[in-house]
């Protein structure tokens, strides 16, 4: 049977229920939504279909470049903390006895056992006024106040003042790094993996520190699987939605956000089609991008 | 005591992984100044955790090392007098030839016009200055492995370690990097220090060859001491080929050795051998198979004869290899020069013929 590949009706049986089913599930919706995004809002919700490019032209009405520079600019610093925080963790996965990279992979992608919802609103639990972060620090307060009380300074620590963690841009990258760390780390940790570990002993051999071999040998070898990490981060927290709809205060609305709006209480399904398409074409470049850069590379990496 | 010829001393070296695993096992060196030295065994016999050792990317269990009169207890491999060629040659695809070469000297902060010439100097030792701003892509397997020769000489090593350099590259090629890598190390007068199973690469390259067996060094001498008077059965078999039988002491006379070899005892009731050191009880019998003799007729003036029936001919161009077998049992492998287009045609399996070897070139191996 090695040439099923020939068999034109074991080929068509095995591959029409996925054609099928991606089509049926994924290609019309998409081009239903895509007919919609040139369509326009009838009074009470309905779709219009008259073919214009409004919806684009509003699309790129400054409040709304606004959320989508502000989507961009949220995903960018969450990308680049992921990465400060993904990268030794995927070195130290790569790097570790064998016996435990299992056990530690499974840890990375143990949360994706429980839903996100789930996870994101034990966030607000551990980041409210309220909430644990802000009980343990008001514990460490408390404990060093009676320190400082008994050796003379009573007044020094002054009144414990919970920390504003909810409800901020900021909440909203801690949610997000969390969130998309194990798509930046899976990737990085196959290439790492995967590499000769004696381009990193003939590195140490040559005379160059730990520090010199990291940034000279080891990074650049695993620039394929850094740029699909940190790509997929990007590219995952620059669509969110549930994470600033939970996390976030009243300014940190991203293109996401603004998305599910059109669908939902807006019911402006056209303008929200329109935005949909803005923001995969924004991927689609950003996609292009890197592909051109890998072509251009002369080396097999 | 250091004699200020040894570059490498190995004291009492053993390396064990985990608490079972004895890789290396109380091994003891000492290597020359200058020299060619090979270390040989089969996979596992832990000839290459020793040259890991040497590099500083293992340390050892028990023992110490010293390079150079220094001891390497706890000096890091970039601290090390030591380079080393990794048997995948670990040329940074990401960094031109020159670069390659360069990367040894810029992380120690060499001035930059010193790093221009010594890598020019370097890549012409190894004939390859017009490469130099190739990516290692296209470069062919023989081209980057001469890459990593001359990024390790360029740093000028006390010591260039080889593992396995040569395992990659096609038959022809291996047999030209075998002569090139002597003429090289010659040139330069550096010690190598080079690790391989393949007993011919060994043989035709060092001056010195240890033999390892699991973790154990077995033999240490030049390589023609090593094939002809291997002090062990493992060695006279590893090295070469060799036709081994079990014998008995029979007993002392005239000054002479009397061995009793069951399968021989139809024919012969004693091998007659000069006096041997060895020669005490149970022994290993051992004769190379160039060193035997054939003859259509019983060859009078040879004392150790065997008539025999020929089992195989395998052809190899040059000479052809017979497998020979006597009445009694005895099982001998033998060569036979092509010396002419018509010779040897007659000899096919089951003809008789006579094999004979002087008592001289006969090993005698304690068991």
């Amino acid at each position: 049977m090695e040439n099923w590949r020939n068999n034109r009706l074991v080929f068509a049986v095995l591959a029409l229920p996925p054609t099928a089913w991606l089509v049926i599930f994924f290609t019309v919706p998409l081009l239903i939504m895509w007919v919609y995004s040139f369509a326009e809002r009838g009074p009470q919700g309905q779709i219009n279909l008259a073919i214009n490019l409004a919806n684009y032209a509003r699309a790129v009405e400054w409040i709304h470049l606004g959320i989508i520079w502000k989507s961009i600019w949220v995903a960018a610093i969450t990308t680049l903390i992921t990465f400060a925080v993904g990268f030794p963790l995927a070195m130290g996965i790569a790097f570790a006895p064998a016996r435990w990279k299992n056990v530690l992979l499974l840890l990375v992608i143990l949360p994706f056992w429980t839903n996100l919802l789930i996870r994101t609103y034990a966030w607000i639990a551990v980041l409210r006024t309220r909430g644990f972060l802000n009980f343990g620090l008001e514990w460490v307060h408390d404990k060093l106040s009676t320190l400082f009380a008994s050796i003379g300074f009573p007044e020094l620590m002054g009144e414990f003042e919970a920390l504003e963690l909810l409800y901020n841009q900021k909440a909203v990258v801690i949610g997000l790094v969390y969130v998309y760390l194990p798509f930046l780390v899976l990737p990085i940790y196959a290439t790492i993996e995967k590499l000769d570990k004696s381009y990193l002993e003939a590195s140490l051999d040559l005379g160059a520190g730990h520090w010199r071999t990291l940034f000279s040998v080891t990074m650049p070898l695993a620039l394929p699987g850094i740029a699909s990490g940190c790509l997929l981060a990007f590219i995952l927290s620059m669509g969110t939605f549930l994470t600033p709809a939970l996390l976030g205060g009243t300014d940190s609305e991203m293109i996401g956000n603004l998305i599910a709006r059109q669908f939902s209480s807006s019911r402006d399904w056209p303008f929200g089609s329109a935005l949909s398409f803005l923001l995969l074409y924004l991927t689609f470049i950003i996609l292009w991008v890197r592909a051109s850069l890998a072509g251009r590379k002369d080396g097999p990496i | 005591m250091v004699d200020n010829n040894t570059i490498i001393s190995i004291r009492d070296v053993v390396k064990r992984f985990g608490s079972t695993v004895v890789a290396v096992n109380d091994v003891s060196l000492e290597i020359k100044q200058g020299e060619f030295f090979a270390l040989l065994g089969p996979s596992g016999c832990g000839k290459t955790t020793l040259l890991r050792m040497l590099a500083g990317f293992e340390s050892p269990t028990e023992g110490q090392i010293l390079i150079d009169g220094e001891h390497m207890e706890g000096v890091e491999p970039n601290k090390r007098p030591v380079n080393m060629v990794f048997q995948s040659y670990a040329v940074f695809p990401h960094m031109t030839v020159h670069q390659n070469v360069a990367y040894g000297l810029k992380v120690t902060g060499t001035p930059k016009s010193e790093i221009d010439d010594r890598v020019r100097e370097s890549l012409s030792l190894v004939q390859l200055e017009a490469m130099a701003a190739r990516k290692p892509d296209q470069l062919s397997g023989g081209q980057r492995q001469r890459v990593a020769l001359a990024r390790a000489l360029v740093k000028k090593p006390k010591v260039l370690l080889l593992d396995e350099p040569l395992s990659a590259l096609d038959a022809k090629l291996r047999e030209q990097m075998q002569i090139e890598l002597v003429h090289l190390q010659k040139s330069v007068g550096i010690t190598f220090v080079i690790v391989t199973h393949d007993q011919n690469e060994a043989l035709s390259m060092a001056d010195r060859i240890a033999v390892m067996e699991q973790g154990d060094v077995l033999q240490v001498a030049p390589p023609s001491e090593l094939y002809e008077y291997p002090n062990c059965r493992f060695v006279a078999d590893f090295i070469g080929k060799m036709n081994l039988f079990d014998g008995t002491v029979a007993g002392i006379k005239d000054g002479k050795v009397l061995i009793r070899v069951d399968e021989f005892a139809d024919q012969l009731s004693n091998l007659v051998l000069p006096h041997n050191e060895h020669a005490k009880g149970e022994v290993g019998i051992a004769v190379r198979p160039e060193k035997i003799r054939l003859d259509e007729n019983e060859p009078e003036d040879q004392q150790v004869r065997l008539k025999v029936k020929v089992t195989e001919v395998v052809y190899y161009g040059d000479e052809s290899h017979l497998f020979l077998e006597s009445t009694g049992g005895a099982r001998f492998a033998a060569n036979l020069k092509n010396e002419a287009r018509d010779t040897h045609a007659e000899i096919v399996s089951g003809k008789e013929l006579w094999v004979s070897w002087r008592p001289e070139d006969t090993l005698v191996l304690s068991s």
